[in-house]
């Protein structure tokens, strides 16, 4: 289990505590500037907070060697920066390098999970966002972690590119792994995690299955949006009515 | 192994003979007087300099470029080379003639002083999520300051002749060096160069981003450790022995890159090896030049690389890279 308990950061979290659970898909949401980013950060522990504790399996994440928690833990950035042309097996072997060995196997695993065998040569820059996305996806499932944080993972996809991401870490989340995603599309967080946390100012404003967490009710509280869920469930779409006007929606 | 390094062991191979045979006066074992020991006390150790001084600052480009992210940086952007100037020229103020050891040690205390104020700067900076431009802007603020200092002591040279003497040495040369030198350059240039390998896996994390090298276990101020450690040794004693030779550690890494899978980790041996080859064939070339005095190297190896700098940065713009 990874939890958080009380944590604070100035001017981003005030008191966010959540117990995260392996083998499901956890979506955090929430308006710009909630503390979304900032949260997930902690929780890799490339955040340090003012107070408070990330506890890994029990014990606090802060006090684990880097290298340990880095064969636990695969973070997944929101910009998907590649400095080097290297090719895309090359790319996806970083993902060993907390364990420090080769990891063929892992590597081929990974590969074959997203598809990118047949591009396992290619170098970077001659790949298209929706190929470069699963390249760095399958850079973090080589480390085979326990869990996996992803700063908005499908923010660049188009939606067939998504669902085939999405459908990547469901597979992830099913043979164990805790998978946590900073989503934005709260329709795709409806529609595809087990659980929702809703932020708000840095604080919790919801937490719980994907219909409570991001009810009406809650979306009107949090953004200011008058909206409605239409359609059938695992498959809803997402229609806003209107902007009150003391909503962040301006 | 990477595929360049077979490539390169057969061009040094090549090269180094010839460098030994090369000069002012062409070396023929049956004609020419004293041919062994021209051989041994001149041209040996001024060939083999050349290859340990090359050697690193080709590692410490790679290693740099690595660091920063960046095919534009280069090994004097830390301060150390300004740092190892400073004290050399300093050296000069007091009376370098007494020993022939002060200059180098006055140049290596200079390069040790700026390595010292940066893995003070790297504590101050290894956390946060800008680390690497801090302690990279902190580098180049020794350098500016070293760089200042150093025009400042030109200025206030005790007379014409130790002025000229400062200015001369700073353009960097491997004219006249010998034994000594070697043996003082060439077990700090290995041992820096064995810090940057070690900070190799750490340099291909950071091809990530930062925040995804620190996920990888990636301690960022550990790494700025070895980095400083590896830069401030190969190019230290560099500048202690030669003065300051611009360019090799811009130009070589990017030669290399292609050939390399180009991870960080893999460009730092080949980009050794090649810098060793190109300071090795520069200097030869600097001595058969038919000039009344010879062409001082760091001249010459700016000669190349200006031009070549030129031609990247025009690539770059039009996105080849």
């Amino acid at each position: 289990m990874l939890g958080a308990r009380d944590l604070h950061l100035a001017g981003r979290l005030s008191g966010v505590s959540a117990a995260l659970e392996p083998g499901q898909i956890t979506a955090i949401c929430g308006p710009n500037g909630a503390g979304k980013s900032s949260l997930l950060s902690c929780l890799a522990a490339l955040l340090v907070p003012d107070a408070g504790v990330v506890e890994l399996d029990g014990a606090p994440l802060a006090a684990m060697p880097p290298r340990l928690r880095a064969q636990k833990i695969g973070y997944l950035p929101q910009q998907g920066e590649v400095a080097w042309d290297v090719a895309v097996r090359s790319l996806v072997a970083l993902g060993r390098l907390p364990h420090g060995d080769d990891g063929a196997e892992a590597i081929e695993r990974a590969l074959n999970a997203l598809d990118l065998q047949a591009l396992a040569d290619r170098p970077v820059s001659r790949l298209s966002g929706g190929e470069k996305a699963r390249a760095l996806l399958a850079r973090v499932l080589a480390g085979e972690p326990a869990w996996i944080l992803a700063d908005e993972p499908l923010a660049a996809l188009d939606l067939a590119h998504q669902l085939k991401l999405l459908a990547h870490l469901r597979h992830a989340a099913e043979g164990g792994a805790g998978v946590v995603l900073v989503l934005h599309d709260l329709a795709l967080a409806m529609n595809h995690a087990d659980r929702v946390l809703v932020l708000d100012n840095g604080a919790v404003a919801a937490d719980g299955a994907p219909e409570e967490a991001l009810s009406a009710e809650v979306i009107q509280r949090v953004w200011g949006v008058s909206a409605q869920w239409l359609g059938q469930r695992g498959a809803q779409a997402l229609v806003a009515r209107d902007c009150s006007p003391s909503s962040n929606c301006d | 192994m990477t595929r360049p390094i077979p490539l390169l062991l057969l061009l040094l191979a090549i090269a180094f003979p010839l460098s030994l045979l090369a000069g002012r006066v062409w070396l023929d074992f049956s004609a020419t007087p004293n041919a062994m020991v021209i051989l041994a006390e001149l041209r040996l150790p001024r060939s083999v300099l050349a290859l340990v001084i090359g050697a690193g600052l080709g590692a410490s480009g790679a290693a740099m470029q690595g660091y920063l992210r960046n095919p534009l940086a280069d090994p004097g952007l830390f301060g150390i080379a300004p740092g190892a100037a400073l004290g050399a020229v300093a050296s000069f103020w007091f009376g370098y003639a007494a020993s022939a050891w002060l200059l180098p040690l006055f140049a290596l205390a200079g390069a040790a002083g700026a390595m010292a104020l940066l893995a003070l700067i790297a504590g101050r900076t290894a956390s946060g999520t800008q680390g690497i431009a801090l302690f990279t802007l902190g580098g180049m603020m020794l350098a500016s300051l070293a760089g200042a200092l150093t025009s400042l002591m030109i200025s206030l040279a005790p007379n014409a002749f130790a002025m000229s003497e400062i200015v001369t040495w700073l353009m960097g040369a491997l004219t006249d060096r010998g034994w000594s030198e070697v043996w003082l350059a060439a077990p700090l240039t290995l041992a820096g160069i064995a810090c940057l390998l070690v900070a190799g896996k750490g340099l291909d994390a950071l091809t990530l981003g930062e925040a995804a090298a620190r996920s990888l276990g990636v301690r960022p101020g550990v790494l700025q450790i070895w980095l400083v450690a590896g830069v401030g040794l190969t190019v230290g004693s560099g500048v202690a022995v030669a003065g300051i030779i611009g360019f090799v550690g811009l130009v070589v890494p990017h030669l290399v890159r292609p050939l390399t899978d180009r991870r960080p980790s893999q460009l730092i041996l080949p980009s050794a090896m090649a810098g060793a080859l190109l300071v090795l064939v520069a200097d030869s070339v600097c001595r058969i030049l038919p000039l009344v005095t010879e062409l001082r190297l760091g001249i010459a190896l700016s000669l190349i690389g200006a031009p070549f700098f030129l031609h990247l940065l025009l690539r770059m713009r039009q996105g080849a890279m």
